[in-house]
């Protein structure tokens, strides 16, 4: 079977700042091939205002202790109760759900791009790309200095740059201001982004202006994450297509943008 | 082992278990999972004539104990469903039935005539129920007359299992049962979802496009389990149950209060495995209740 629900066990969770927690899940089973911009919908017990599942891009997947690692941005009172996850207690995911991102040529020179709780599966992609270091480079938007994910250095991945809106950290602005896009952007040949809707269409104005490659990730509400509800549709050209099941990454030639 | 087939109109099913259309795709998105011949019956995706694109995004929002859809019937049309996913799913072991939807009795009669020509799909669920579609819909299912007038107009050209799928949206919901059995169908299949709506306070906007939605989970399956009670008591075909079963003891609960089958829903997208769980959770229910056959409970809606 390609898709599987199982209880994980809950072995790590720590606040990785004041709305962020990356929590560490070990599978009952060996893990099947994970792709970044793959996602869980993970279950959340059980009050009656969470119902439905919540879906979480993967972050870091580790095949020799068999684990999955999600970063969890409080947004709302599902995502809350997750954060409060006790280490020794097990969650129900659906995995693996999704199209990942496309892997890019070693010779690719590529921007990543993540904003919000969207660095995930852009620091998945990074860490796992074939592309050597020296073409890949990495850029973080956030509100501050305050609500980046300082999880481990990815300057061993390709040169980090940051932005933050108030200037505490990096370049003061969003993703979009940063000299990376106004001077050398047509120095790319692939742009993977995840964050933010007005982030992405910001990036993928930019990229279609240029007419260089750009996938984003999209985050649209659904119910089941497997392609049957039919709720969390994006207007592409080849008509309504499921985030779900068709994405949650696009090339943004197929989107209605 | 006990028995847990049953009999809808000439068919016979495996098991009383069946996923609802609009929460299992076209079976294939549950075969990912696990061998969907396991099922008592797969209704799939509701149908059109022609292919729609259904309505904008937003199309859901959670609510308490459950959600609200505005899906509006998203299909690719009859001839796209016949000549690319039939194929794919025909061999599937378990009964393959089309939800049919038109916006017009004419439409309902043509594509019922189209699906009717498909060897490996032994019934119809006529969906007069849809809250979400502008035009037909829920419209044929909340009067008698209308009601009346699509499943004689298709029992005429239809002579494999007919099942209707009614709507919660009126004030007697066994008056149009006993309307649409009178007009020669073969079971009734209830209910669809409740016509809901859902604001943001903050935003000051509606939650969905299309301002109002079809309400399901738990929260309807008190108003559901009530309907399916007193239109079994008011008909003499078979009743297939639906509205917020999450696991076996709502199942049951159904069962007991007249439904020869349930069909599950909402709770496939919480987990696609709850309807093998509630068949498994009914061979126990039959065992520790001393029943050799699922029919024993179903015989026990006598007594309510």
């Amino acid at each position: 079977m390609k898709k599987a629900v199982n209880d994980f066990l809950v072995i790590e969770n720590r606040a990785l700042n004041a709305t962020n927690y990356l929590i560490r899940l070990l599978s009952p089973e060996p893990l099947p091939a994970i792709y970044p911009g793959q996602f869980v919908n993970v279950g959340i017990n059980d009050s009656s205002e969470v119902f439905l599942r919540r879906p979480f891009s993967i972050f870091e997947v580790d095949y020799e202790n068999n684990t999955l690692g999600l970063v969890v941005k409080i947004l709302g009172k599902g995502s809350k109760k997750l954060s409060e996850a006790a280490t020794g207690s097990s969650i129900s995911l659906i995995y693996p759900l999704g199209k990942g991102f496309s892997q890019p040529a070693r010779a690719d020179k590529i921007l990543l791009i993540g904003g919000g709780s969207g660095v995930a599966p852009i620091l998945f992609l990074a860490k796992t790309a074939n592309t050597p270091a020296e073409n890949v480079n990495i850029l973080i938007g956030a509100k501050s200095a305050g609500d980046h994910i300082g999880i481990e250095d990815y300057r061993q991945y390709g040169a980090t740059h940051f932005t933050t809106e108030d200037g505490s950290l990096g370049v003061k602005g969003f993703v979009t201001q940063h000299p990376l896009f106004a001077e050398e952007i047509t120095g790319f040949d692939k742009i993977y982004a995840c964050g933010p809707d007005p982030m992405m269409r910001a990036v993928a104005k930019m990229a279609q202006e240029k007419g260089i490659f750009c996938e984003v990730s999209l985050e649209n509400l659904m119910a089941c994450g497997f392609g049957v509800c039919l709720c969390c549709i994006e207007p592409t050209v080849k008509g309504n297509l499921c985030v779900c099941t068709d994405g949650p990454v696009f090339n943004i030639n197929s989107l209605k943008w | 082992m006990v028995d847990l087939k049953v009999k809808i109109g000439n068919l016979e099913f495996k098991n009383p278990v069946m996923a609802a259309s609009g929460t299992c795709g076209f079976a294939e998105e549950l075969a990912d999972f696990y061998d969907v011949s396991e099922l008592g019956a797969i209704f799939l995706k509701g149908t059109t004539l022609r292919n729609r694109a259904g309505n904008d995004y937003p199309r859901m929002a959670e609510t308490p104990s459950g959600m609200l859809n505005a899906v509006g019937l998203q299909n690719k049309g009859a001839d796209y469903f016949i000549e690319t996913i039939y194929p794919r799913i025909k061999d599937i072991d378990t009964h393959l039935i089309v939800n049919v939807n038109g916006s017009t009795i004419d439409e309902y009669i043509e594509l019922t005539e189209k699906i009717n020509e498909l060897g490996k799909i032994p019934a119809i669920e006529l969906n007069i129920s849809c809250p979400n579609v502008k035009e037909g819909g829920m419209a044929f299912g909340i009067s008698c007359p209308s009601a009346e007038a699509v499943v004689r107009e298709v029992r005429k050209v239809y002579d494999k299992t007919l099942i209707v799928k009614l709507s919660p949206n009126v004030t007697d919901i066994a008056e149009i049962a006993r309307a649409v059995e009178g007009q020669g169908a073969d079971s009734v299949s209830l209910v669809n979802t409740f016509l809901g709506m859902a604001i943001d306070s903050e935003k000051r906007t509606p939650l969905l496009s299309t301002i109002t939605g079809g309400l399901s989970g738990p929260a309807i399956k008190p108003i559901a389990l009530r309907m399916v009670w007193q239109v079994a008591r008011a008909v003499k075909i078979p009743v297939i149950g639906i509205g917020g079963i999450m696991n076996t003891q709502d199942a049951i609960e159904f069962m007991l209060a007249g439904a020869t089958a349930i069909q599950v829903g909402t709770a496939i997208f919480k987990d696609p495995f709850t309807p093998l769980k509630i068949i498994q959770g009914i061979q126990e229910y039959l065992n520790r209740h001393g029943f050799d056959s699922v029919s024993g409970i179903i015989i026990n809606k006598l007594q309510m």
